[in-house]
């Protein structure tokens, strides 16, 4: 055992950081998606990470007990002390390659909030139980759109298919397992007890969408140590510039 | 919001059977709801048509100033209540589209004219966005100037409009509110959020006026749209109405209206206000406005780089029914 309150806000940190930056990257969307559905549906997705993201980030201040909440942890940390895996920072491309990521990132998380929902803390347990209601939407609606343009025209399987290119070096990283001492207590999950379940997943959808399965490639793994893609810097500087500008402001 | 006039055209009319027409403008009269499978006049479905596509229009293109903050919304909250914001936004054009379609025009078509310049949208959406304090003056003053307009449209006389206009106006109240607090917080926040709220106002006041149209002595199709009531107070009415409301607003978060004439007038009950900038109104209105071109180029990218992405849906569905048929 010996998990103690620092370590858990750590782990929430990670999870709370995926559903930040992901939230982030798909409100760029906003006005300027293909229809204007699409544009509604991304937005769903994002404020629902959002919203995920106040509640961990929140959660995790608590335990950490230095007087910070989610905003403070979102808009006055740098790269280095952002935790996220590397896809959900990854830049949102053209809609092939917003919606590989989004089908990837969402199917794990689904995997991971179910899995989480029996977590012995009790505080995680209830996020989960209710983000994964959320997930679960944002799996299928993305699962759904691989299909469509993967078997849609000739161009959108291209497209899809170079999306899903972009994004798989990634995908092993999700499968990191985080601090065995949470683990051992039951507070978080190995992913890798998963991964057969999200194979199968990600397998199926596939082979509906007629697209082949990426070839295994090295994995380009960092985001949980604070290693970075470049993209993230530009993505906080513009998220955390009011806050950077004026430190000294409340909003 | 924004049904104000912004295209005239004097179309000739078809020759109608008076006796239909007469029993048309009898139901109006009775503020009976005209429904899609009912007779009416060709100029009252073209006048509709205009006036509700140009609504639509203006809730699409209004997502884009706005969605220029979500990603530089200053917390977690207020990115959250933008972002759900822009969505209700958004919402609101489908509904607006889908009513609009019941008179026989085709989304694809409006969207088209909106594409090409040739429809109209309000013209508030083509000013920029500068500072945080922009989000809150466009939900506390176009958001409001939107309600002013649309709550008298939850009775105009055709009722997929009027329908859509009630689900509408509870949400834009509730933008107004958000936007009202966002200003509220600057204006009581450290000296940069109070000249980011001020310089906001200052910008956005004006524009927000004219937005509810031409003054009434230069609005020559609004008698006909209030006889047809879908129109149902005249912009100055409503100009006036927006004025007196906003300026205690102001007053109470210690904001300056900006305009020297502004004074109470204790005979009519209302406040005299100064001249608007006609020139600027038109100007903005023939695409001349500030940020005109972005917002068109903005939608116009929008649409051009997602048309593979229509291409392969409507693709995909055609293989799927094939697929059925064959099953
Ligand atoms: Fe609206
Ligand atoms: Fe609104």
């Amino acid at each position: 055992m010996g998990a103690d309150r620092k370590d858990i806000a750590r782990y929430a940190i990670s999870l709370g950081d995926d559903s930040l930056i992901l939230g982030q990257r798909l409100g760029e969307w906003c006005g300027h998606a293909p229809t204007l559905e699409i544009d509604l549906f991304l937005a769903n997705i994002a404020l629902d990470l959002i919203g995920q993201a106040t509640l961990l980030l929140d959660y995790a201040g608590t335990l950490e007990g230095e007087g910070r909440d989610g905003d403070k942890l979102a808009f006055h940390r740098d790269v280095l002390d952002f935790t996220n895996c590397l896809l959900v920072e990854q830049p949102n491309g053209d809609f092939g390659r917003t919606i590989a990521r989004q089908f990837l990132f969402s199917n794990f998380q689904l995997l991971l909030f179910q899995a989480l929902s029996n977590s012995t803390d009790a505080t995680i347990a209830g996020i989960a139980r209710k983000a994964a209601k959320e997930v679960a939407y944002h799996a299928r609606v993305a699962s759904e759109w691989m299909v469509r343009l993967g078997d849609g025209t000739e161009e959108s399987a291209q497209r899809v298919a170079e999306g899903l290119d972009w994004s798989w070096r990634f995908v092993d990283e999700l499968f990191e397992a985080p601090d065995a001492k949470l683990i051992e207590a039951g507070v978080a999950v190995d992913p890798a007890s998963f991964r057969p379940a999200f194979d199968a997943a990600i397998d199926a959808v596939l082979r509906d969408a007629c697209l082949a399965r990426p070839a295994d490639r090295r994995a380009t793994v960092g985001g949980r140590r604070g290693h970075h893609s470049e993209h993230l810097g530009h993505l906080l500087s513009q998220m955390q510039f009011l806050q950077r500008t004026y430190p000294d402001a409340r909003w | 919001m924004y049904t104000t006039e912004l295209q005239k055209n004097a179309q000739p009319t078809a020759v109608e059977d008076p006796a239909r027409v007469a029993e048309f403008e009898a139901r109006i009269a009775r503020d009976e709801f005209i429904e899609p499978k009912d007779w009416m006049p060709e100029a009252y479905r073209r006048t509709l048509v205009r006036q509700m596509s140009q609504h639509a229009h203006s809730e699409i293109v209004g997502m884009l100033p706005e969605g220029n903050w979500i990603t530089r919304a200053p917390s977690l909250r207020r990115k959250a209540v933008l972002l759900a914001k822009v969505q209700d936004e958004g919402g609101h054009g489908l509904y607006i589209y889908a009513a609009a379609e019941t008179l026989g025009t085709s989304r694809e078509q409006m969207v088209d004219a909106l594409h090409s310049g040739k429809a109209k949208y309000s013209t508030i959406f083509n000013y920029p966005t500068l500072t945080w304090a922009d989000i809150g003056a466009i939900g506390w003053l176009v958001d409001g100037a939107a309600i002013m307009n649309q709550v008298p449209l939850q009775r105009a006389s055709y009722g997929p409009y009027a329908r859509a206009m009630v689900r509408i106006c509870k949400e834009e109240s509730f933008h107004q509110r958000q936007g009202f607090e966002i200003m509220m917080g600057l204006a009581a926040g450290t000296a940069a959020q109070k000249r980011m709220a001020q310089d906001a106002l200052n910008r956005w006041w004006w524009p927000s006026l004219m937005m509810f149209g031409p003054p009434d002595d230069n609005s020559p199709n609004s008698a006909q749209s209030m006889r047809w009531r879908i129109k149902r107070e005249t912009n100055d009415e409503l100009r006036q109405k927006f004025v007196d409301v906003t300026v205690p607003q102001a007053e109470a978060i210690g904001l300056t209206i900006p305009d020297p004439d502004l004074t109470w007038n204790e005979a009519r009950g209302a406040y005299d206000f100064g001249a608007i900038d006609w020139d600027e109104f038109y100007a903005v209105v023939r695409g001349e406005g500030p940020t005109a071109k972005e917002r068109l180029k903005a939608r116009n990218d929008a649409w051009n780089e997602g048309a593979w992405v229509r291409e392969a849906a409507t693709a995909h569905a055609a293989k799927r029914a094939r697929k059925a048929e064959a099953a």
